[in-house]
């Protein structure tokens, strides 16, 4: 770690909520919906990184790896048919592994039209601690893994488990990607200070995550539902004055399960009637956004 | 501290699983199941007899629903207790009025101590499963061999001579396993486990002693997870299994049979407050035609034979 800690990383400028630069999503749309499914490999008995277990138990965490593993074998299935079924398409924070592991899996989310960007190699290992060299070998690993099984070129990143160094952002920008979903501070895309490249964050989301909302909130699969329809309803609102960005983050192994799906389907069916979503992927989302700002 | 260069090589990345003991597998996309008597939906209700004795060993961890105060913990002992003598009741008492027979996974020191309440269990046709010695006897990497075996051994052994036949399902203690447990149950006679949840349909779990069924009992819906970690109310919790059966019926029209796992704890669902709303889920259960109730036995019997 050469790098000294800074309270104040620098990443961008302060720009208050009031009297923004008007954002208009394409067809006028007030509010600029993406749907982000991670798609993620979780080892049964992975490497230990000193700065944070894998898993809360000894391995095998049966519970812990079981769960997501209902994701490659069930619950994928479920949430991309309904996805596709009321017109969102995925844009997949994937752990890149996975393309070896379950081809199955990121060949339906590529026949499907979803966009892919990288959430490490694994979910169980972590950025804590890389030097360098290695969170470069991470990040290239991730550009020619999805090229080779998908023909996409990465576009964004997501920390795999969150996992940061304070070097990550200056990398991924310097190797082409154009977007973070690391970044929490805003409900607009903000261009991100970096020495080399061009990066923007794009309102991913923790708050209206499904694994926050239910296991940081313990909603019910129904007010989870609620909460996301709240937050569309509000944003799109707002997105009226500048457009804004509604990101759904999940997890196939907690929306796919067979008491949240069906309340699910409620919030796809509002979205889509409600008529000024601009129901589209992250990078498009980026693109739109860079074109009004130049 | 900087990571060893070890840290990124991945040598179980690989087409498949990153373990022997399962080949990947899409549900969705497998021969459909067809259940007995033209059933398309099987709810299969497992009740957990626990025993918690009121000093916890914590080896190698303590069990969910332990004690919590130092010692004596009687609020906790004995509202565990609460579940063995008075809510185990009302759950049968709930499946007695529509018929049904269940699972019930169960510490063998329950059958030591209140024999009686294992032989009303059996002569009403339920199935014990067994569920380790008592909530003492939690399994996880870390431990001898031997003593697993031990334990294991010790509470089938017990069961069997309580029950009249050998337990032919096993559930762990919190679902927790260590590496060799799925090999001692398959070596030691038992034809399958609840602990991995992966899947909505039993499948085949590879082991070094042979193959054992893995049962997926999904602990997302157990009314612990639900009702006691998640907070939710008891009406909430019977609108989530109703939604869960809504959707599984749903699927069965086009990918055949599937079955819900349905997780009891007599000290949560067997209470005075709650027990009502959970007999008029039952009752709406039971009204449907497409949906029948099944004890994993008979989950085991009528996937073995369709494979």
């Amino acid at each position: 770690m050469s790098e000294q800690q800074q309270s104040d990383p620098g990443l961008y400028d302060y720009l208050s909520y009031r009297n923004r630069p008007k954002i208009t999503w394409p067809g006028g749309k007030t509010c600029a919906v993406w749907v982000a499914p991670n798609l993620e490999f979780y080892e049964l008995d992975p490497a230990v990184n000193p700065h944070r277990k894998s898993w809360p138990k000894p391995h095998p965490d049966v519970v812990g790896y079981s769960h997501r593993d209902h994701a490659n074998r069930v619950s994928h299935w479920r949430m991309a048919e309904m996805m596709t079924k009321h017109g969102f398409p995925g844009s997949v924070s994937l752990s890149v592994a996975l393309c070896d592991h379950i081809p199955e899996v990121v060949q339906d989310a590529n026949q499907r039209g979803w966009e892919f960007f990288s959430h490490g190699i694994y979910n169980t290992r972590y950025s804590y601690g890389m030097d360098e060299a290695q969170e470069r070998a991470i990040i290239e690993d991730s550009i020619a893994t999805v090229e080779r099984a998908t023909g996409q070129r990465i576009r964004g990143w997501l920390a795999p488990a969150l996992t940061h160094t304070p070097r990550t952002l200056g990398l991924i920008a310097e190797y082409g990607l154009d977007y973070t979903c690391d970044l929490y501070h805003d409900d607009q895309p903000t261009d991100i200070r970096v020495k080399s490249g061009e990066l923007t964050a794009i309102p991913y989301s923790l708050e209206v995550n499904d694994h926050y909302g239910f296991f940081i909130y313990n909603m019910s699969p129904r007010e989870y539902a609620d909460t996301l329809i709240r937050q569309y309803d509000r944003l799109a609102d707002e997105g009226d004055k500048s457009g804004t960005v509604m990101c759904i983050p999940l997890h196939s192994y907690l929306i796919g399960q067979p008491h949240r799906i069906g309340p699910f389907e409620a919030v796809l069916e509002h979205i889509a009637g409600d008529g000024r979503a601009w129901i589209t992927k992250a990078g498009d989302i980026v693109d739109s956004f860079r074109e009004q700002m130049a | 501290m900087t990571l060893d260069t070890s840290y990124l090589e991945y040598p179980w990345r690989q087409r498949g699983m990153d373990h022997e003991h399962y080949p990947y597998s899409i549900m969705h996309q497998r021969t459909p199941i067809v259940w007995p008597d033209a059933k398309r939906l099987l709810i299969w209700p497992v009740v957990s007899l626990e025993y918690f004795p009121m000093v916890p060993a914590d080896l190698p961890f303590r069990a969910p629903g332990h004690m919590q105060t130092a010692y004596p913990d009687y609020r906790h002992y004995t509202a565990r207790e609460y579940g063995t003598r008075i809510g185990i009741f009302r759950l049968l008492g709930a499946f007695e009025k529509v018929g049904t027979k269940v699972s019930v996974a169960t510490n063998s020191a329950i059958a030591e101590r209140y024999p009686e309440l294992i032989c009303e269990i059996m002569a009403a046709g339920h199935e014990i499963v067994a569920h380790s010695t008592d909530m003492n006897g939690a399994i996880a990497s870390g431990m001898e061999e031997a003593d697993e075996r031990a334990l294991i051994l010790s509470s089938l052994d017990i069961l069997e001579k309580a029950c009249g036949i050998r337990p032919r399902g096993w559930l762990s203690i919190a679902r927790s396993q260590s590496f060799n447990t799925a090999k001692i149950l398959t070596e030691l006679g038992a034809e399958y486990m609840c602990d991995w949840v992966n899947d909505e349909l039993p499948y085949t779990f590879q082991t070094k002693a042979g193959a054992i069924t893995n049962i997926p009992l999904n602990h997302e819906l157990s009314d612990r997870q639900i009702i006691n970690v998640q907070q939710q109310s008891v009406d909430s919790y019977a609108q989530q299994m109703l939604d869960a059966a809504d959707w599984l019926l749903g699927e069965t029209k086009s990918h055949g049979g599937r079955m819900l796992p349905m997780h009891l704890t007599p000290y949560i669902m067997g209470l005075p407050y709650r027990i009502s709303a959970f007999e008029n889920l039952i009752a709406q259960l039971a009204a449907q035609q497409d949906i029948g109730f099944a004890r994993g036995e008979e989950i085991l019997d009528s996937w073995q034979t369709q494979q």
